[in-house]
């Protein structure tokens, strides 16, 4: 990694990927750049974006197997009458932990990671804003799924469900560490979604390639975009929510205490004004990467770019406006019932412009149902779906019926697993190539895609029925005597559920079996093509996996769809467009790469994005433990940002190989 | 924790205020390999600095911290019993003059900033030092008052009014403390010349932050001190 | 290379704004307004105004909000995308947060 200082040898094209490696310190002086290309350092301390991207992706893989299985256990719990799996606290604490887990550390940082790995790839910039921050989101998001979940080892996981109402999270009704845990392990992944939230936006609105305006950016810059700010508003709102909590529990106040003449809805209301904004935060970056793959397996532009572009912005604006309909049932009033209600409706609309363009997209188009076409095509109709039940939500007669029944749970899964969870996994199908250089098998991905789709509907789709029959959510277990006959039998649709979620099961592990297939030792599947879709945006015009100045020359960007009207020319007259191939994307790319730039200036790596890190779940063990913890981390947080802002710039000279003496390139280094 | 908060907090201010050299580095991540002028590295989309975007972001972001904490504040305000009360409480002269106080260190933060633009280095240390100066003076009245509620028997779980009144005043000092580590460590950066990128910008951070909490605790006054009066 | 394509008035605006803004004269004068404006808060709440008194002081707290943001923080002068991501923030917890406290029944008395 350290080679980032070292400007790259131009003219010698053929020789570019083999520049020797610059030789990794032996000395950690206290304000040395770390350098290390090869092993876990080169990881750990990285400030690439594309690393932190991948390391996203593979923590927050591990976090969704940890929540499926927990979801599985629940499942399990619920096949038959009279479950004895699960304790009925043991079960309180995996669907909370299931809730959380996917929330927060699945679908959160999946969609971090994409962002992370793509918005500087889509709008022609070497990396973030500010490299060593991203490092430090990654980090703190690590080290707080990390301690969220050490709880199961510390007296048991939350138990309050996932929105945590109070005053049932109070130390009464929740004696254990678990929401304690909950709750700060909370406040630590926030301050990575923040963190990460400002890097992101500064990028996208300072570092786009000369030529990219905000209108001509790949539609999956934009809503990650949209993403971003919805983050940076709605986390301190959580955040203060979090604290009262805290300072509930762990000192005493007692914002949240009905005896003291609290008033518990201040906590629904907190949560919620996050939580709204948060439900498009989950499904809005999967929604921009269905409309990268949409126009690209439809041969197409994307239809009505400006449109998908403001009905994006526009459910994240009156994503603000909706909070309260998660609280039909909680006595707001009925004019407030009535405007949150039509507030409500009102979303609806924007999220309608969305489906309506896909499927003009996809009308008339050359479709290739590739697995991540499927995949895509698959979230219009799952999620068209859970929308669906979601308007019958915003009639609060309605909703009063359905509050906290399975209906509820079979509504936000279709919505969650399929918008957002469907869109990830497109995104995994279409993008693996350009980060991995290898194609995931497509026949395998074709069952991955089916028994996902079957196993989804089998689980989820039941739960309208047993939600509409009664059943009420978080319900522990269920008993033959209540549930029901013929059709409408509990049993019989608890059972299928069940078995569902272990056909979604099988599903998801063919996609690990996938993965492992393409990238196993001895592995016969060949490298990708570079441009193996015939895709359209920019982050395509440079070799797969990209290199870690991502292009070789910074891209002139004079269209939407860059890469596509590089690689076809129109012939048509007038309104009248006809493309015809002029040079395929193998020869775009070798064109950036014969004019490449001729130095190219990264940021070096950094121990102290991690130190930092650290440095935060020493303190939270400290609010739970001991005060003297917090102490200690405050001094590990104070060292590490002395540390941060006074180490060099770059890394030594003495770090290049070869040394500084006689070689022209190096002198220019040591003098950066 | 608070703690996280504080950490978070600083860490960005730390960024902003001490890391100038990194970020003129960081701009250049966009290929510039023009370092001899004063401008090497800005090559930006906007041609706005990345710093002061960032801390623009982060300021809107705290709008939603202090609007939660002073709606709860707001909400709880007449929760408590009879004869501990803002009514039986405040001090308003006293507290006057600390708001007048930190209203004056806003007056040297700028002057510091219009200093350091001139790049009139020894007036910048002296305004912002003056500034520090003052906000300390404000925290030390702000934690004097606290000790003579405290002496009167409002404790932070006495009642829903104190938790949430000592709630939003405390984070607002935490906010003023770390604004007086900033200032302090920017004199210390101008001296030893550890700002190597442009001073002027670094200075200017420091100042939109403590504006900030100046702000803040504007709406604070009002809100809070006089309108239960 | 990139420095001729991109945004070419980026330094021009950059100057621009170090000449624009307020002279340290200019700045004295503004804290003077905000103190007297301070004065005149602290004043209303002795003197009996009726139901003048929620307005005026709302009304002035908004007055020396702005004065701060507008002319202390720059926001006049400066480019507008700092001033809109800040009032976007700004706005947003108004609005939310008004419309949660109306909820329960705050405004109502």
């Amino acid at each position: 990694m350290a080679i980032i200082e070292r400007p790259t040898e131009i003219p010698d094209t053929a020789n570019r990927g083999v520049r020797p490696a610059p030789k990794a310190s032996t000395n950690y002086g206290y304000l040395r750049r770390p350098v290390e290309t090869t092993g876990w350092r080169s990881w750990a301390f990285t400030v690439d974006h594309k690393k932190i991207g991948i390391m996203y992706g593979a923590v927050a893989m591990f976090f969704f197997i940890l929540g499926g299985l927990e979801a599985a256990l629940i499942r399990l719990q619920l096949a038959g009458p009279d479950g004895t799996i699960l304790s009925a606290d043991k079960y309180n604490q995996m669907f909370t932990m299931h809730a959380t887990t996917m929330v927060f550390l699945f679908v959160m940082p999946m969609a971090a990671a994409f962002a992370n790995y793509f918005i500087p790839l889509q709008i022609g910039a070497r990396d973030v804003a500010f490299p060593r921050l991203n490092a430090l989101s990654l980090w703190v998001f690590v080290f707080g799924g990390v301690f969220l979940n050490t709880s199961w080892f510390l007296g048991g996981g939350a138990d309050g469900g996932w929105f945590m109402y109070a005053p049932n999270s109070s130390v009464p009704f929740s004696p254990t560490n678990g929401v304690d845990f909950w709750g700060l392990g909370l406040q630590i992944t926030g301050i990575a979604s923040l963190v990460g939230a400002i890097n992101l936006i500064v990028t996208v609105l300072n570092m786009r390639a000369p030529g990219m305006s905000m209108m001509k950016m790949p539609i999956f810059t934009w809503m990650a975009f949209v993403v971003q700010m919805l983050l940076l508003f709605a986390i301190p709102v959580i955040t203060v929510a979090l604290f009262l909590l805290m300072f509930q529990r762990s000192f005493g106040a007692q914002f949240f205490s009905v005896e003291a003449g609290a008033d518990p809805l201040l906590w629904q209301h907190l949560f919620w004004i996050f939580g709204h904004p948060e439900v498009y935060i989950l499904v809005l970056p999967s929604f921009g990467i269905i409309s990268e793959v949409l126009p690209v397996f439809s041969k197409k532009p994307l239809f009505g770019y400006p449109f998908v572009v403001f009905s994006g912005a526009a459910i994240g604006f009156v994503g603000w406006g909706v909070w309260a309909h998660h609280m039909f049932a909680s006595g707001l009033g009925p004019v407030s019932v009535a405007v949150f209600s039509v507030a409500t409706m009102a979303i609806a609309v924007p999220t309608g412009v969305k489906i309506i363009n896909w499927t003009l997209t996809l009308w008339g188009g050359k479709l290739t149902f590739t697995t991540a076409m499927l995949f895509a095509v698959g979230l219009i109709v799952q999620f068209t779906i859970g929308g669906l039940s979601g308007v019958t939500h915003a009639v609060a007669p309605s909703d009063t019926q359905q509050t906290d029944t399975y209906y509820i749970v079979a509504h936000f899964h279709y919505v969650i697993f399929g918008g957002a969870v469907l869109g990830l996994f497109s995104g995994f199908y279409y993008w693996w190539p350009k980060v991995f250089g290898k194609l995931l098998s497509e026949s395998l991905g074709k069952w991955n895609f089916w028994l996902m789709i079957a196993g989804m509907n089998l689980t989820f789709g039941p739960m309208h029925i047993i939600g509409l029959q009664g059943q009420p959510r978080r319900m522990y277990r269920w008993t033959e005597f209540r549930a029901g006959e013929g059709f409408f039998n509990l049993g019989f649709w608890n059972l299928v559920a069940t078995i569902g979620t272990f056909v979604l099961g099988v599903g998801i592990l063919l996609f690990l079996v996938n993965i492992w297939i393409t990238h196993r030792p001895n592995s016969k599947t060949p490298p990708a093509p570079a441009d193996p879709w015939d895709a359209r945006s920019l982050e395509w015009i440079t070799s797969s996996p990209p290199k870690e100045y991502n292009f070789a020359r910074t891209p002139q960007v004079s269209q939407l769809d860059e890469f596509f009207h590089r690689k076809y020319e129109d012939v048509g007259e007038g309104d009248k467009h006809e493309y015809v191939q002029k040079m395929t994307g193998e020869e775009v790319i070798q064109f950036e790469e014969d004019n490449a730039d001729p130095n190219i200036h990264l940021p070096a790596p950094s121990y102290w994005p991690m130190v930092l890190a650290f440095a935060l779940p020493v303190m939270a063990y400290g609010v739970i433990y001991n005060t003297l913890l917090i102490v200690a981390g405050a001094a590990i947080a104070t060292m590490a940002m002395f540390g941060w802002a006074l180490e060099p710039a770059d890394a030594e000279a003495s770090d290049f190989d070869p040394p500084v003496e006689g070689d022209e390139m190096s002198k220019e280094l040591a003098n950066v | 924790m608070s703690e996280s908060l504080i950490s978070d907090t600083v860490k960005d201010a730390v960024e902003i205020v001490k890391d100038h050299h990194h970020d003129v580095h960081d701009h250049d991540v966009h290929g510039g390999d023009d370092h001899s002028g004063d401008h090497g590295g800005h090559h930006t989309s906007l041609g706005l600095s990345n710093t002061k975007l960032a801390m623009w972001l982060f300021l809107g972001s705290e709008c939603l911290l202090f609007g939660g904490l002073i709606s709860t504040y707001m909400l709880y305000r007449n929760r408590h019993s009879e004869n501990l009360g803002p009514d039986q409480l405040w001090d308003i002269p006293f507290t006057s003059a600390t708001s007048f106080v930190l209203l004056t260190s806003s007056l040297t933060m700028v002057l510091a900033v219009s200093a350091a633009k001139r790049k009139d280095l020894r007036n910048t240390k002296i305004y912002l030092g003056v500034t520090a100066l003052l906000g300390g003076l404000f925290l030390a009245g702000q934690i004097y008052e606290f000790t003579v509620f405290y002496r009167e028997g409002l404790g932070f779980t006495t009642s829903l009014f104190s938790s949430s009144f000592f709630t939003l005043t405390g984070f607002h000092g935490v906010h003023v403390s770390i604004g007086i580590i900033m200032l302090v460590a920017m004199i210390g950066m101008l001296s030893k010349e550890k700002v190597s990128g442009d001073e002027a910008e670094a200075v200017e951070m420091v100042g939109l932050y403590w504006h900030f909490v100046d702000i803040v605790w504007i709406i604070i006054f009002t809100l809070v001190y006089l309108i239960p009066a | 290379m990139t420095d001729t394509l991109e945004t070419p008035s980026s330094q021009d605006e950059h100057a621009a704004d170090e000449h624009h803004g307020p002279s340290d004269k200019q700045f004295v004068t503004i804290f003077l307004i905000l103190a007297a404006i301070t004065a005149v808060e602290v004043a209303v709440t002795y003197i009996d105004i009726g139901p003048l008194f929620l307005p005026v002081l709302l009304g002035l707290m908004v007055v020396k909000f702005f004065t701060v943001v507008l002319y202390f923080m720059h926001i006049k002068f400066d480019n507008n995308v700092f001033g809109r991501l800040f009032y976007i923030g700004l706005g947003l917890a108004v609005f939310v947060y008004a419309a949660a406290l109306s909820t329960f029944q705050f405004f109502a008395g």
